[in-house]
């Protein structure tokens, strides 16, 4: 089997665990096994591909070989798989989350009806966004935004409550809006350069003057993918959407699909296909800065702990967007790291407070107290991810903001240094509440008799506790090669630096 | 709603759709299999197949087409499509590629079995869609019922 031949499987492993789960439904433990099992192959297929990419590779697959008329037409027909250094970073952050999360979600999901359908769902929203991130096509991504966006809006709804319903209405509202705005994008771009594949995109706008028309796509482009990543002006469907769906699910929304469907898709759309001008490099700075500083100071009045986390979602895509916005490779180095880093601590934290709501029933703050004596796992990884997350050395977050500063300094950007800053001390305020109101203090009677969870809730905390704590590692250099290097890599050489 | 509309429509319709209805079966199954000669294909045929049945439902009342075809399985049915139609992508990885035509590449213009993979994927892919497009008819139905009940 060849390294061309595995790229499809991202998509094709979870979509036919999903459609096989829906046949095979009656049997029990079915649903668990095979969610699991394409989560964990999908996970085990990243590494590989991570551990045989050399840097500055490209795999390319041609789906249905349609690839044979380059020669003859001189331009690219079908659909390409491409995967680079960009890619398998991101892939390998997706589906080590949706590993975890599928392993969370055997216990926790049994105090819901119809697992079967929750794993289904779950599956196709991998499938889509593992699509993704491997195609190489315009209208193709268009579809995979599409496939992962609507499984996202059903698991959003999925416990059918009232508020539930109304925060999925919402979210496919927007959601909705977002994708037409995108679809338009790609049509102008379409009707421009003929083409749809991302590689002949760039050949022929690099090639001729770009005309007017780029800026409108340059728009429908920004709101669009900005709209799904949930950056400063479009932000206010996350805030009711992420803390309605299931606890595993907002993990997957907060922790990866807001990236891959958002972060990865406008870096990829504006770094890869326009070459990054400088206007648009000044738009993302802006709207990182204001993404960070406005949600983190909407966060310190949440007391519901779930929103309080969707909040500090928006302030995190802020810095990441601002480390791909400042463009060096320095920068770039700093929004990647943090990207990852951000999965792993706000996945953290969304399962810790699924643990929380699983054994206190609750998700208000002023209801708990004291629950570190009982509850001593889930109390130390959130302790983790909290110190992570508000950039306390020698946590992983420290790491990334750090690098992120750093770039902001190296290019002169004082002001949006001081901004990251600050935006770091609100958010290590507003988790000292956290940990404060939840888990120090004097425990309430009705929660002294509460037990700590199950162990398939636990082990996946304690993994992403470790990887939190241990984080820093991907900056050493042997390692730092392997990984983190060849996004970078892959980055700088698309925007020609 | 009066007792006889419950039942369906007049006997005008009901003899229409009697006759009708296996015609449109049928041109379903047609515009399915001809999905590479002519405009149309699986979803297109299969969306004509899940017509056929709502029809029925249309014209004798509510639960008619639910006997013939219950809710259970057009989730398996449409389950089954879209497994079919992945299966014989990945396949396609044997003979050199992702989605390859392994059973006859080339093809002959017109002919009704030259087309490979093809038509076996439109066959899928009508499954999937006339399945699945019943399938949320019978649930908006179900729907219905429980808020006229409530009522």
């Amino acid at each position: 089997m060849t390294i061309e031949s595995i790229v499809p499987l991202f998509v094709a492993i979870p979509l036919a665990g999903a459609f096989l789960i829906t046949l095979l439904k009656r049997i029990k433990g079915i649903p668990d096994t095979l969610g699991v099992l394409a989560s964990a192959s999908a996970f085990a297929l990243s590494i590989m591909f991570v551990l045989k990419m050399e840097m500055g590779q490209r795999v390319i697959c041609n789906v249905g070989n349609w690839g044979g008329f380059q020669e003859v037409l001189g331009r690219i027909v079908g659909i390409q798989l491409v995967v680079d250094g960009f890619t398998v970073f991101m892939l390998v952050t997706v589906n080590l989350i949706a590993f975890l999360v599928a392993v969370y979600s055997m216990s926790y999901m049994t105090r819901y009806t119809e697992k079967w359908q929750f794993y289904s769902l779950f599956l196709l929203m991998l499938a889509g966004m593992n699509g993704v991130l491997i195609t190489g096509d315009m209208f193709n991504l268009f579809v995979f935004v599409e496939i992962a966006s609507l499984a996202s809006y059903a698991l959003v709804a999925f416990g059918t409550g009232k508020k539930e319903l109304e925060a999925s209405f919402k979210y496919a509202v927007m959601g909705g809006v977002a994708s037409l705005l995108i679809l338009m994008g790609v049509i102008f771009l379409y009707s421009n350069t003929g083409t749809l594949n991302m590689e002949d995109m760039t050949r022929i706008l690099g090639s001729s003057e770009n005309p007017v028309l780029i800026y409108l796509v340059f728009a429908l482009f920004l709101a669009g993918f900005g709209l799904k990543a949930a950056i400063f002006p479009f932000h206010a469907w996350l805030p009711d959407a992420h803390p309605s769906a299931p606890a595993p699910i907002s993990a997957m929304l907060s922790g990866v699909l807001i990236k891959a469907l958002g972060v990865y898709t406008l870096v990829r759309v504006f770094y890869c296909v326009f070459g990054f001008p400088e206007k648009v490099s000044s738009i993302f700075m802006t709207l990182g800065a204001l993404s960070m500083i406005i949600a983190v100071i909407l966060a310190l009045k949440q007391w519901d702990m779930k929103r309080l986390l969707a909040y500090h979602s928006i302030s995190q895509i802020g810095y990441i967007i601002l480390g791909f916005g400042i463009g060096s490779p320095l920068g770039i180095l700093g929004g990647l790291l943090h990207l990852f880093n951000h999965s792993i601590f706000k996945s953290l934290l969304f399962l810790d407070a699924g643990s929380l709501e699983y054994a206190t029933g609750t998700r208000n703050l002023k209801e708990m107290g004291g629950l570190s004596k009982r509850m001593p796992v889930t109390s130390w990884t959130t302790l983790a991810a909290s110190m992570s997350i508000a950039g306390v050395p020698p946590f992983a977050g420290f790491w990334s903001k750090l690098i992120i500063i750093l770039a902001c300094i190296q290019m002169g950007l004082w002001f949006y240094a001081i901004i990251a800053v600050l935006a770091s001390i609100l958010t290590l305020a507003s988790f000292m509440k956290v940990t404060r109101y939840a888990f120090l203090g004097e425990i309430r009677n009705k929660l002294r008799n509460i037990l700590e969870v199950p162990a398939p809730m636990l082990i996946p905390m304690i993994i992403l506790a470790i990887i939190c704590i241990i984080g820093g590692v991907l900056l050493i250099p042997g390692v730092r090669q392997g990984f983190l290097g060849l996004a970078v890599e892959a980055l700088s050489r698309a925007r020609g630096v | 709603m009066s007792k006889e509309q419950e039942h369906g429509m007049t006997v005008i319709v009901k003899t229409v759709t009697r006759l009708t209805v296996g015609l449109i079966f049928l041109y379903g199954i047609y515009i399915i299999l001809h999905g590479h000669l002519t405009p149309g294909g699986g979803f297109a045929g299969g969306v004509i197949i899940a017509l056929s049945f709502i029809n029925l439902d249309l014209a004798f009342g509510g639960s008619v087409s639910s006997k013939i075809f219950s809710k259970g399985s057009t989730g398996l049915v449409e389950a089954l499509g879209a497994v079919m139609f992945l299966a014989l992508a990945l396949i396609g990885l044997q003979y050199g590629g992702f989605f390859v035509n392994f059973l006859h590449p080339d093809g002959e213009p017109g002919q009704l079995l030259s087309a490979g993979i093809i038509p076996l994927e439109n066959i899928a892919i009508s499954l999937k869609v006339g399945a699945g497009l019943f399938g949320i008819f019978l649930t908006l139905i179900v729907l219905q019922k429980f808020e006229s009940e409530k009522k």
